[in-house]
């Protein structure tokens, strides 16, 4: 038996080396060839976040055109395109590929791997999503898909809706849906296979188990809903009737594999955001994640669950009452496990000495929005109620509430929480603050009040609406919130740009955090790390920290003022 | 300054006073727009039955959700400002507490046990239509059907409308056969006519793309699909009315101009409007035979 005195064992220290070889071509050709998962991440990140503001200028759009009454700013056809760009976009092109981007970034480092488990196969999956979007994009230059981002047959059928711009929007869904898929299959395999020494399943990051889930959901979902647009696609073009009522076929059947895959790909758009949520606000309150089995567990009931619900969308078609009984009860079941991670998050801040940095709003700028938009689900999962609010603004207003809450500020999140170790730079927290501030205060003033409108019997994707009807004080008041917003995002992309050169030097470990990803330089090399540490709880970083502590004698105060930054 | 600073000060009475001012004005707020819910935190009521119990079940969830989100967001910004980062403040390392957990869990399921049972106390006023008042029309005795879809009240009178939508109008047919066969039955476009205190039955159906018929006061949206038959009934108190609605499922391009109104008449004058609506048509009919033969004859058909 060797045993060692403590005091001759090394100090931990971050250890990480360039391994690479001299460049041989010049170094912007490694963006194309690159199979380093953190390259592939930064691209995502880039991409994704250049097509979220495009679908942000559409929604501009569609606001400015919904500011006044009988505006005539729009043709009903431009706005019709619009907004099928826009939810298009804002899912399949934003939020699912920057949850992708931030796993393909994080979760090897997180879990202690030198790159993913398939890396050309990572590769292959950013380009397909890159050219799923130039080919849904290259139809503004014919006609644009306007059948809205659920394409709802007869009307997305070719008798309705002719134009080649539906079938860019298919092509969209095929060709980003396989990114996804490998994308997921990828992630799966990583988690299983190429965890630390010591990260059993009880010591997964909580970020890392989002994405495990999420990765189950992408492949449970998305065959489906690629099955479903094969139909659509050959009856447009070659004469199936799958979906065509005059030939034997069922609308309804459409709206079943749409929803069956839609719904799901809610949670996957927002699991993702609820484990960075999960792995900030225990770093910022400096205590452990209040219920770490509870919330990963939680997790795994809402994927089970949120195969479950999906024909809550549909409580105004003809389906027999005891159908709409069944999925109002699988929808009040998932708010459960829902609610039971909001419990906890709080918990988590409880006692707590908080640090309120630029992450730390996001995380509870999402709390406090992702509550509104939980309790409208509660009144759409009602049947009878829904019969009112579906297909109005309440649900406009509802599930921008969970998806810019869920989505959009946990993305701000991880940005603002993940950028100095992307590029080893600080970013500005009072211009991040101000940021959030405008985002936070746009946001409220736009949707908000669309929960009013939607009451007084506005419909969804109108393009006009009368100038009696008591909707254009709301509608105004939306429209201003919406610029409000705009410019909180710009001042975050100002923030973005000025901070990779003028930034402070971020260190290795700016927010003293708690995972695996944080025990390397920033940015980390291309093998990430020389020596993988023993993992022997939740927060190795934290165990590192006092270990460091322990055997330096000096003592590093985790509850105390501002991030330390590693001169 | 000095004043100011101790008022600041946590401990003061002033800031005390403040919080209880504004957990008061918000409380209250809450309490006295409860009229103003009508306007705008609530759904639109009062031309039906249906459209009124929705709302009351609406009412029930809105309170119960105000309690939820203030204990929430209560307890998440209570933590924010109290447990703050200061010098020689320690974070509890606490990693959880079985109990809690369970009691909020627990806790959550009933709450949600409590509206499923609520949901279903009312489902069946939202659901079943009433008999006609004795002042509606006086329908004859209703034709069992077969249809267990098919809402009907339970002496079975009621009037049926065939509501039919196609791009970028509502079609009405009116009467029980409408369904069977519609030939020669009265019908109108965009404005719907029907009697006060009458059960009216509406069969739902769409001949082209999927349209959603919605008039926010006499309750829920129906689909309107190719290829099914959807239902929603409606007995709206007052003639005199006219309510308002639209197209609320995407159609097209004209989506938002597919508008809908639905005027209440007396018994007496619907059966007035329903004959001269039947002679108009008749009119119609004969007018284009006439011009179809002239055109004939002239050799232009």
């Amino acid at each position: 038996m060797a045993t060692t005195a403590p005091a001759l064992k090394p100090v931990p220290q971050v250890i990480a080396h360039e391994v690479q070889a001299e460049p041989t071509r010049a170094r912007w050709t490694e963006w194309f060839t690159t199979t380093d998962h953190k390259k592939i991440g930064i691209l995502y990140i880039v991409t994704t976040f250049a097509f979220f503001l495009l679908g942000g200028v559409e929604a501009l759009l569609i606001r400015l055109q919904l500011g006044t009454p009988n505006n005539n700013l729009l043709t009903p056809e431009h706005y019709n395109e619009l907004f099928t760009l826009h939810g298009t976009t804002m899912i399949f092109l934003f939020v699912v590929p920057m949850m992708a981007g931030f796993a393909n970034y994080f979760l090897p480092l997180m879990i202690g791997a030198r790159d993913m488990a398939f890396p050309r196969l990572n590769a292959l999956s950013y380009w397909l999503l890159l050219f799923g979007g130039i080919v849904f994009y290259s139809s503004l230059f014919w006609q644009p898909p306007e059948a809205g981002w659920f394409s709802y047959t007869p009307l997305s059928s070719e008798i309705f809706t002719p134009s080649g711009g539906q079938d860019a929007w298919i092509y969209l869904i095929h060709i980003t849906g396989i990114s996804s898929l490998v994308g997921a299959i990828n992630f799966y395999a990583t988690i299983v296979n190429m965890r630390a020494p010591g990260m059993g399943w009880g010591r997964l990051p909580l970020f890392v188990w989002a994405i495990l889930i999420y990765a189950l959901l992408l492949i449970l979902a998305l065959p489906v809903i690629a099955g479903a647009v094969t139909m659509l696609l050959t009856d447009r073009n070659f004469g199936t009737h799958f979906f065509d009522p005059t030939e034997g076929g069922s609308p309804i059947l459409w709206q079943h594999l749409f929803w069956f895959f839609g719904h799901p790909e809610v949670y996957i758009m927002i699991l993702p955001g609820f484990g960075i949520i999960s792995e900030v606000l225990p770093v910022f309150a400096r205590k452990p994640i209040f219920g770490y089995k509870a919330i990963a567990a939680s997790t795994v009931v809402i994927a089970f669950l949120a195969a479950l619900v999906w024909a809550h969308h549909m409580f105004a078609v003809p389906v027999p009452t005891v159908v709409l009984g069944f999925f109002m009860l699988s929808s009040f079941l998932i708010a459960v496990p829902t609610g039971v991670k909001i419990f906890n998050w709080i918990a988590t801040l409880w006692r707590g000495t908080i640090e309120f940095t630029t992450p730390l709003y996001f995380a509870v700028g999402f709390l406090s929005i992702f509550v509104v938009g939980g309790i409208t689900g509660i009144f759409l999962a009602v049947f009878p109620v829904d019969w009112q609010l579906t297909d109005t603004y309440f649900v406009v207003a509802h599930f921008h509430y969970v998806l810019m809450g869920g989505a959009v500020f946990t993305i701000f999140c991880g940005l603002y929480y993940w950028y100095p170790k992307m590029t080893g730079r600080m970013l500005s927290e009072p211009l991040g603050k101000a940021s959030f501030w405008f985002m936070f205060v746009g946001f409220n003033l736009t949707f908000l009040v669309q929960h009013a409108a939607g009451l007084s019997g506005m419909p969804r994707r109108v393009y006009q609406y009368p100038a009696d009807a008591g909707l254009t004080l709301y509608n105004q008041i939306s429209t201003v919130g919406s610029f409000v917003l705009g410019f909180g995002i710009l001042l975050s992309v100002v923030n973005f740009i000025r901070s990779y050169k003028n930034g402070a030097v971020a260190g290795p470990d700016p927010w003293k955090a708690n995972t695996l990803e944080w025990f390397t330089t920033s940015p980390p090399p291309v093998n990430n790390f020389d020596v993988v540490p023993r993992i022997r709880s939740v927060e190795p970083m934290k165990d590192i920290r006092r270990q460091v502590e322990r055997q330096s004698g000096i003592e590093h105060s985790e509850t105390e003022g501002q991030p330390v930054t590693f001169a | 300054m000095s004043r100011i600073r101790a008022a600041l000060r946590p401990e003061s009475s002033f800031r005390r006073r403040l919080v209880a001012a504004l957990l008061l004005a918000t409380t209250g707020s809450l309490v006295f727009a409860s009229g103003a819910f009508a306007d705008f935190l609530t759904p639109e009521s009062g031309g039906s039955p249906n459209a009124d119990q929705i709302d009351s079940l609406y009412k029930i969830i809105l309170y119960i959700a105000i309690v939820v989100f203030i204990v929430v967001e209560g307890a998440l910004f209570y933590s924010l400002v109290k447990f703050r980062a200061k010098r020689g403040r320690v974070a509890a390392q606490i990693h959880g507490n079985t109990r809690l957990e369970i009691t909020w869990t627990v806790g959550a399921a009933l709450v949600l046990v409590v509206l499923a049972a609520v949901t279903f106390a009312k489902l069946g006023s939202i659901q079943n239509p009433p008999n006609s008042s004795p002042d509606g029309l006086n329908l004859a005795q209703g034709v069992l059907t077969a249809s267990t879809t098919e809402p009907s009240p339970p002496n079975g009178k009621k009037l049926t409308i065939c509501v039919t939508g196609r791009q970028y109008i509502w079609r009405y047919t009116y009467g029980a056969n409408c369904k069977s066969n519609a030939f020669g039955l009265p019908f109108s476009y965009q404005e719907m006519v029907v009697p006060a205190n009458t059960t009216v039955v509406l069969d739902i159906q769409a001949t082209d793309v999927i349209h959603s018929w919605w008039i926010p006061k006499l309750g829920g949206k129906f689909d309107a699909v190719p290829g099914y038959r959807n239902f929603t009934w409606f007995k709206a108190p007052r003639a005199g009315e006219l309510y308002k609605g639209q197209c609320a499922e995407l159609c097209g391009r004209n989506h938002a101009d597919m508008t809908a109104r639905v005027r209440v008449v007396s018994p007496g004058e619907y059966e007035t409007w329903l004959a001269d609506q039947r002679q108009a048509i008749a009119d119609a009919n004969r007018q284009a035979v006439q011009l179809r033969k002239q055109l004939a004859s002239d050799g232009v058909l």
